[in-house]
């Protein structure tokens, strides 16, 4: 483990993204306190925590929808924490790909223009495009519903097109599987596995203990510390069944470390 | 697909999806813009309304002679060919004489019954007007005097212009009310009086009525005045101002009436547009959670009231007719012509009414913070 996180260090020029020092303070509370991350090119990253440890905050600040208050955050060799709203607005737009556990689509358009919308603000929408990267999460033939008319999986997986559509530099996602089932969370995961395998950087929030043992590396959030990073050892040349993943147990997350 | 096809799929499509909310800010726009383009209808056409409905009160410009003259026929076809045709209500021209009745000196007013009935239509006859040169009407006071009834033969003398006693019998045709001075006079036709004095060409005023306001028609008297130094036209003032105030006033009405309702119009439409960013705060944070500027945003807010303004607009200004032509109907009787200029006008002006309603819930969408996506509400 200490010799993986020197060699992240070793290749600074190959970090996707980097925290140093960063804390939010809200009143009191330490939303996050003085947190140290490097996150390489094409990792895979999971980021475990009890609720309310600060996960969303982190995500939020890396993903430039809200600024911490101290410390720096370089996001693909720029610091963003100097940047003013509408760059912001910019660095999600270009660098950034978002997924959430609530879904969120537009709700009064179909699958395939919600991928479009990404497309639009990016720049132009295109249609062939977002049926193709419909396609590849399986849904060419749901391309024509609305949201009302998708399962959860099935938005999700709309959802995981509309953050690829842009090609990001980096995934985020918060909790993607979270109002899943077993097999929609599986099927969420195989598409990170492809993505991982294409190259992609993704960091994503889970309160899975699988989900979180899929990835290369986890990160558990305590009280807005960072208290673990745990390499796991995968082999992503097949496709993934979550049950054959042991969860990293409870010892190996909260025990003495 | 192009851009901007994209985005009127995306402004419709929240039009829509909103239903409910859309349909009230629609109908208050529409029904701010019906009583606009209806009340500017009527306002428009007020002045034509009700001066052609004023003119039933007499004659609104007296032409007369340079002092100690008359008025010829000539004179007379001069003047009225110098007013707009279809301005004109009516012009009588008066010949004025003294005779006598039943030993008592009168004016006979000589005058073509036609012009005299449209310039003085509030004129009250029982039995008929003049029709040919035997026949006289008397006002209602001088019948009284002489005891004279309709139908009764009178005798009335004179000297003419050469000092020479004259006189002739008439038959009465009619005894005129008026609630004013004529009702002292006798009235018969120009050409009767002409032959009873024994000459023509002597009329001493020409009665006008004029469906003109204000500086119309001051502007008229003017160019009568200037065509010749014979003849002085003048308004007649007791009735041009009464009805420039009425006029003066009901615009002022309809102005005051206006923009209550148009700030009325955006108070609803900011409230339903305020509603409508409220309930809609979870997708504008995202939008903008995935790269939407704050321009973008507004735009897309823009264009939904800009697409509002225009469908009310357009229901504003048929919905807005049929108004004014029921207005009209009921209270002038008459109907009021399309006014194509208000087309636009009232279109335009429900698009900037909506625009200025909108910029409020516009500033609180684009207040919204990105980070409440991941937030979970
Ligand atoms: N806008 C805010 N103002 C004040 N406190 C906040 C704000 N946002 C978050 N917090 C607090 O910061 C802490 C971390 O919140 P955060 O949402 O990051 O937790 P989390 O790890 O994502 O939790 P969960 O697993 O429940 O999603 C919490 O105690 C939360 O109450
Ligand atoms: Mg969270």
């Amino acid at each position: 483990m200490a010799d993986k996180s020197k060699s992240v260090t070793a290749q600074d020029n190959e970090d996707i993204l980097v925290l140093e020092g960063v804390s939010k303070i809200y009143g009191e509370l330490k939303a996050l306190n003085n947190v140290d991350l490097k996150v390489k090119k094409g990792e895979w990253v999971a980021i475990m925590g009890p609720s309310g440890s600060g996960k969303s905050t982190m995500m939020n600040i890396i993903g430039g929808m809200d600024k911490a208050s101290e410390g720096r955050v370089i996001l693909d060799g720029m610091d963003i924490t100097k940047e003013s709203a509408k760059s912001l607005t910019n660095i999600r737009r270009d660098k950034i790909g978002l997924i959430f556990q609530q879904f969120h689509m537009v709700n009064y358009l179909t699958a395939v223009e919600n991928v479009m919308v990404a497309q639009y603000y990016h720049s132009m929408p295109d249609e062939e495009e977002a049926l193709q990267a419909l396609d590849r999460v399986g849904l060419k033939e749901r391309a024509k519903h609305y949201p009302s008319q998708l399962s959860g999986g099935e938005q999700q997986r709309v959802c995981i097109a509309r953050a690829l559509i842009n090609y990001p530099k980096i995934l985020l996602a918060d909790e993607p599987t979270g109002n899943l089932d077993e097999t929609n969370e599986n099927v969420v995961v195989e598409i990170f596995r492809q993505l991982h395998n294409e190259g992609s950087t993704i960091i994503v929030v889970t309160h899975d203990p699988e989900v979180a043992a899929v990835a290369e590396r986890t990160i558990v959030l305590e009280h807005g510390r960072i208290t673990k990073n745990i390499i796991n050892h995968n082999d992503y040349s097949k496709p993934i069944n979550l049950r054959d993943y042991e969860g990293l147990s409870d010892e190996m997350l909260l025990g003495k470390g | 697909m192009k851009r901007s096809s994209f985005y009127f799929k995306m402004v419709t499509g929240a039009l829509l999806r909103k239903r409910s909310r859309m349909l009230v800010a629609l109908l208050a726009i529409a029904v701010g813009a019906t009583i606009v383009s209806g009340l500017m209808t009527i306002y428009y056409d007020i002045p034509r309304q009700l001066t052609r409905e004023l003119r039933s009160y007499g004659a609104n410009m007296v032409v007369t002679p340079a002092d100690g003259t008359k008025l010829t026929y000539e004179e007379i076809e001069t003047i009225r060919a110098l007013l707009p045709a279809e301005n004109t209500v009516g012009t009588a021209p008066y010949r004025y004489e003294t005779v006598t009745l039943n030993s008592q000196p009168v004016t006979a007013a000589g005058t073509q019954m036609n012009e005299a009935a449209a310039t003085s239509p509030y004129w009250n006859i029982s039995g008929e007007w003049a029709a040919d040169d035997s026949s006289i009407m008397l006002g209602s006071k001088v019948a009284q005097l002489v005891n004279a009834k309709v139908g009764q033969n009178v005798e009335l003398e004179a000297d003419n212009g050469a000092g020479e006693g004259v006189k002739n019998t008439y038959t009465v045709s009619g005894i005129v009310e008026t609630g004013g001075s004529e009702e002292n006079f006798i009235f018969m036709t120009d050409t009767a009086l002409d032959s009873f004095m024994g000459d023509t060409d002597s009329f001493d005023t020409l009665e006008c009525s004029i469906s003109l306001q204000g500086d119309e028609l001051s502007g008229l008297a003017e160019r009568i005045n200037s065509s010749s130094d014979r003849v002085n036209a003048r308004l007649v003032k007791r009735v041009t101002e009464s009805e420039g105030t009425v006029l003066t006033k009901l615009q002022a009405l309809i102005l005051i009436v206006t923009i209550v309702i148009i700030v009325l119009t955006m108070i609803s439409v900011a409230t339903t547009m305020t509603a409508v960013v409220t309930e809609r705060r979870r997708e504008i944070g995202l939008k903008k959670a995935i790269g939407a500027s704050n321009r973008e945003i507004t735009t897309e807010f823009l264009g939904q009231g800009i697409f509002l303004g225009v469908c009310g607009g357009i229901l504003g200004v048929v919905l807005g007719f049929l108004f004014a032509q029921y207005v009209s109907n009921s209270v002038f009787f008459r109907s009021v012509s399309f006014i194509w200029g208000l087309v636009p006008v009232t279109i335009l002006s429900s698009v900037a009414v909506t625009a200025v309603a909108c910029l409020i819930p516009m500033r609180s969408a684009t207040n919204i913070d990105p980070a409440l996506v991941l937030k979970g509400e």
